[in-house]
């Protein structure tokens, strides 16, 4: 195929429609604008059917026919995340789970070709509750690509050196979260939130002196411990019927055989009570990044769904306070928004953004102020049909594709979701009133335990910063005692 | 696989592509516009997407930000993006909302300058002075989107200058810069509509005649200057950064056929057989066997006008030096010019190419700005359902031709970014290089 034109941008302006009878001709000016139109009726939307069923060895499968298009996506998840972890090991469980891919009785480098010749994308990682191993593949390569596809989850050999060398990358990673605002800034913010003995004060994926210590004997007990078949479940969704989807997971993972408990809750208790300013220097840096919230609350709340709508006027979206007044009436920042992460155990409520450096106190004030707000006044009508009108319109689009239909299904099983979660979905969302936001907002915001981490400058963040009034301003530096991130530093000094 | 399409101009020139899609109640409303940072004029870097802000801000029956809220309110997700050719504008939303977008964009691309205010301006120019400190100043490496162009292309050429734009032209933005950039390129017969997903073929033709009908085509646009560049640099320019960054990164670039010619498949094949999927030669070589590397990818720009470039983009392992980084990846390189790829490194990378691009084709969004992308560069959406077959057709010759011819010494640039020695001064920062990635108005 020759382009056309490619060299010459008018080349479709060029084409005969500026002479063709035209309603408008050029320099005419537009007639009034239409007014805006409204709605039509909607259609329906369902969730992908889906049918969840156990094999005899006790794994879970769920499959969801999805026949758009000739393409599955299977994903494993098993109980099997950071919060599974023995102390001492964190980073254990993303370690395992990316180990799974990296050799059986072929090498790594064979098993990787196998599925990257049959076109197969795989991916393998842990979070704080699960660990998952997800490939999608074109239907017909779909059984070859499966076969392999169980050979890497039952019989995976834990080759030393490829231990090693993904050891090597992790430590990578925390050596260069030291000069990336953002994800050091995540990582401090986790610190200061939680008491020092709480699996979520230290990071997900392991600290460098943790992650140094990870052999292949404690990779092997982990996967041991936490990949069997009673705490696991295969998710099937694509081009496949649930009759095959069965039998698919049947050969490949039927023969698993063992069985283990369920993780226990992490504890989470709060590193303080009361508010703090918490500073970690980065000297001449152009912008800081903001970080200020509190401990949230777990996955499985009653309260999720109300939390859910006073996030969303809060800080959720575009159009929420935050956004609007940090961005658009002030002009601080280019985006800032709030969320809890949710998790099996109390995840982070966090207000985040990235100001530039002299406006750092006027912008944690104003968050200060929005927070305070969202419990004193009721939202407006307009901002509740706002919020639960987009929650539940989105909801179709975020289900577009095999990938995230899996996805959403591993959080049906990780955060052990009722069946009929996705069809209720929007029903729950409607249902949340005015008067159920301002209680959420009341319960689940702490105005008085908020902690507000800040990677900037210090010559120009700080005495604005203490002026605030905010709470004592405490400087940390990126190594603290104890911490990975000291470790870090150390080993950048080789 | 190929997508149902249809296309056709409407009086005023503006190019429409409808494909129906009826697997969920929602659909993707994306327009493109021909202009991008190439378009900008001396003293403006950065205006194209600045102008993109600007977009968000209100038309004659719209206000501020309400462009956002209205779509987010109908259920719907948006944005818009600007890259140095084009600028786009998108909205899924659910199906029974199309006459919304449309109106929406209508609104904008025919009745904007009535709400352009200077406050607007003076606050969209510190929102963008904020995103270039996030994205490019305060990041590691995050000025690599305006050197690596700025070694690639020529002072003067189109695509040298800073996408995202220096501090002191975005200073420099004016409303009178506003109302001549949305006159000059803001036009229909300058624009590509694509709808993809659930409608009614016959009643969207009717709401976009309704909506973009009665908007006046414009005058002609100023041309380009000639983009046309010679195959290879000439030479092996090198430029070496001392930043806040722990590990070296190097970016090495070769000079490439443009997005869409024949050519451009083989590089793009090569880019995957380099730096696609962890059996990558640079993933199998430099990652997990020599650990020279902590990441690497290579990819191409896709650029439709004068000369392309493919990228090689290998972060150093932590205790491996600048020096022996860049020795590395030139074997991987050499390697490739001097002996070729195999015919199965080409399959394992088609096959890793056309899963992801069917995947792609899931989501109503990706199709409506595929279709917008052939439709803008060659006049012609239909070459959406030709992509899979155009990679499947490339040999490993194809591939080894093309690195015989572009991948020699004397068709490099590299761009080493080096941990700067501790007490050292930051230097003096070099205004007015130039691009950015895909820049997001959210």
């Amino acid at each position: 195929m020759t382009p056309r034109d490619t060299n010459d941008m008018n080349a479709m302006n060029r084409s005969n429609q500026h002479d063709a009878g035209s309603t408008a001709a050029v320099g005419e000016p537009a007639p009034a604008p239409l007014p805006r139109p409204e709605p039509g009726a909607p259609r329906p939307y369902h969730f992908p059917v889906f049918e969840r069923v156990t094999l005899d060895n006790g794994l879970g499968v769920v499959v969801a026919p999805v026949r758009a298009l000739p393409m599955a996506t299977v994903m494993l998840v098993s109980d099997a995340g950071a919060s599974a972890e023995p102390v001492g090991h964190e980073g254990v469980a993303n370690l395992t789970a990316r180990a799974l891919l990296e050799g059986t009785n072929r090498s790594g480098s064979n098993v990787t070709e196998m599925f990257e010749r049959l076109g197969a994308s795989i991916g393998a990682g842990a979070d704080w509750d699960v660990a998952t191993v997800a490939m999608t593949a074109l239907s017909p390569r779909l059984d070859e690509a499966m076969q392999l596809f169980g050979e890497v989850i039952l019989d995976p050999s834990f080759p030393e050196r490829e231990l090693e060398r993904l050891r090597a990358e992790r430590l990578a990673d925390i050596l260069q979260l030291t000069a990336e605002p953002r994800g050091l800034a995540n990582e401090m913010f986790s610190r200061v939130l939680y008491e020092s003995s709480s699996r979520y004060a230290r990071p997900e994926d392991g600290s460098a002196s943790t992650v140094r210590s990870l052999g292949r004997s404690e990779v092997e007990s982990f996967y041991r411990a936490r990949y069997q078949p009673s705490v696991s479940t295969l998710i099937v969704v694509g081009d496949v019927s649930v009759e095959d989807g069965v039998k698919l997971a049947r050969k490949v993972l039927g023969d698993w055989k063992g069985s283990a408990s369920e993780s226990a809750p992490v504890i989470a208790a709060p590193a303080r009570t009361s508010r703090a300013v918490h500073i970690v220097p980065k000297a001449e840096a152009p912008q800081s990044e903001l970080r200020v919230g509190h401990i949230g609350l777990p996955r499985s709340h009653p309260d999720y769904f109300p939390v859910l709508v006073m996030n969303s006027v809060l800080g959720g979206l575009f159009s929420s306070r935050i956004n609007l007044n940090l961005r658009e009436v002030h002009g601080y920042t280019y985006g800032a928004f709030s969320g809890y992460a949710w998790r099996r155990g109390p995840g982070p409520f966090v207000v985040s953004t990235a100001v530039k450096s002299d406006v750092t106190a006027e912008s944690a004030r104003e968050i200060l102020l929005e927070i305070e707000r969202m419990r004193t006044d009721t939202i407006s009508e307009d901002e509740l049909s706002l919020a639960t009108s987009y929650l539940g319109g989105v909801f179709p689009i975020r289900y577009e594709t095999t990938d995230a239909i899996a996805r959403a299904l591993s959080a049906l099983v990780a955060y052990r979701l009722p069946p009929d979660y996705f069809d209720s979905y929007r029903d729950k969302v409607r249902a949340v009133t005015k008067v159920d936001v301002l209680q959420a907002a009341d319960r689940h915001l702490h105005p008085e335990e908020l902690q507000l981490l800040v990677v900037g400058d210090p010559d120009v963040v700080r005495t604005p910063l203490e002026e605030l009034g905010f709470g004592p301003v405490e400087m940390l530096s990126a190594d603290l005692e104890g911490s990975e991130l000291e470790t870090v530093e150390q080993e950048g000094g080789r | 696989m190929r997508i149902p399409i249809d296309t056709y101009r409407l009086a005023n020139g503006l190019f429409v592509t409808l494909s129906e899609d009826h697997t969920a109640p929602i659909v993707a409303v994306n327009l493109w516009y021909h202009v991008g940072s190439a378009n900008e004029r001396t003293g403006r870097t950065g205006f194209a997407h600045l102008f993109e802000h600007m977009l968000f801000q209100g038309s004659a029956q719209v206000g501020a930000n309400e462009h956002f809220e209205l779509v987010q309110r109908a259920g719907g997700t948006l944005n818009g993006s600007t890259w140095l050719e084009r600028t786009n504008y998108f909205e899924t939303i659910p199906s029974n909302q199309l006459a919304l977008a449309l109106w929406l964009e209508a609104d904008r691309m025919g009745y904007l300058l009535p709400a352009m205010t200077q406050q607007k301006l003076d606050t969209q120019r510190d929102v963008v002075k904020n995103e270039r400190r996030w994205s490019v100043d305060n990041q590691p490496y995050g000025t690599w989107w305006e050197r690596l162009p700025a070694l690639a292309y020529p002072p003067h050429h189109p695509f040298h200058h800073s996408l995202i734009g220096s501090m002191e032209d975005l200073s420099q933005a004016s409303l009178e810069d506003v109302a001549t950039f949305f006159a000059t390129y803001y036009t229909p017969d300058n624009a590509v509509l694509s709808i993809a997903g659930d409608f009614d073929p016959a009643e969207a033709r009717v709401l976009v005649e309704r909506y973009f009908g009665p908007i006046p085509a414009g005058g002609r646009k100023p041309p380009l200057p000639d983009m046309s560049l010679p195959p290879t640099f000439g030479e092996w320019t090198r430029e070496v950064v001392p930043d806040n960054v722990v590990v070296p990164r190097l970016f090495l670039a070769f000079r490439s056929p443009v997005f869409g010619s024949h050519d451009y498949y083989a590089a793009s094949v090569l880019g995957a057989i380099l730096g696609m999927g962890k059996g990558s030669r640079f993933q199998r070589h430099l990652v997990r066997e020599r650990r020279i590397a902590s990441d690497a990818t290579a990819f191409t720009f896709d650029l439709a006008k004068g000369a392309d470039i493919l990228v090689a983009d290998v972060t150093a392992h932590p205790e491996v030096s600048s020096d022996v980084l860049e020795a590395e990846v030139a074997r991987e390189i050499d390697d490739v010019y001097r002996n070729g790829v195999s015919g199965a490194e080409v399959e394992r990378a088609v096959a890793l190419i056309e899963t992801g691009f069917v995947s792609a084709m899931q989501s109503a969004g990706d199709r409506a700005d595929r279709l917008s992308m052939f439709a803008t560069f060659f006049g012609d959406p239909s070459l959406a359902n030709e992509q899979t077959d155009r990679y499947r057709e490339v040999t490993a010759e194809d591939v080894n031709r093309f690195a015989r011819d572009r991948l020699g010494e004397d068709n490099r640039v590299s761009l080493l970014y080096v941990p700067r020695p501790p007490g050292t001064e930051e230097g003096e920062s070099e205004p007015g290089v130039e691009s950015g990635e895909e820049v997001g108005a959210l």
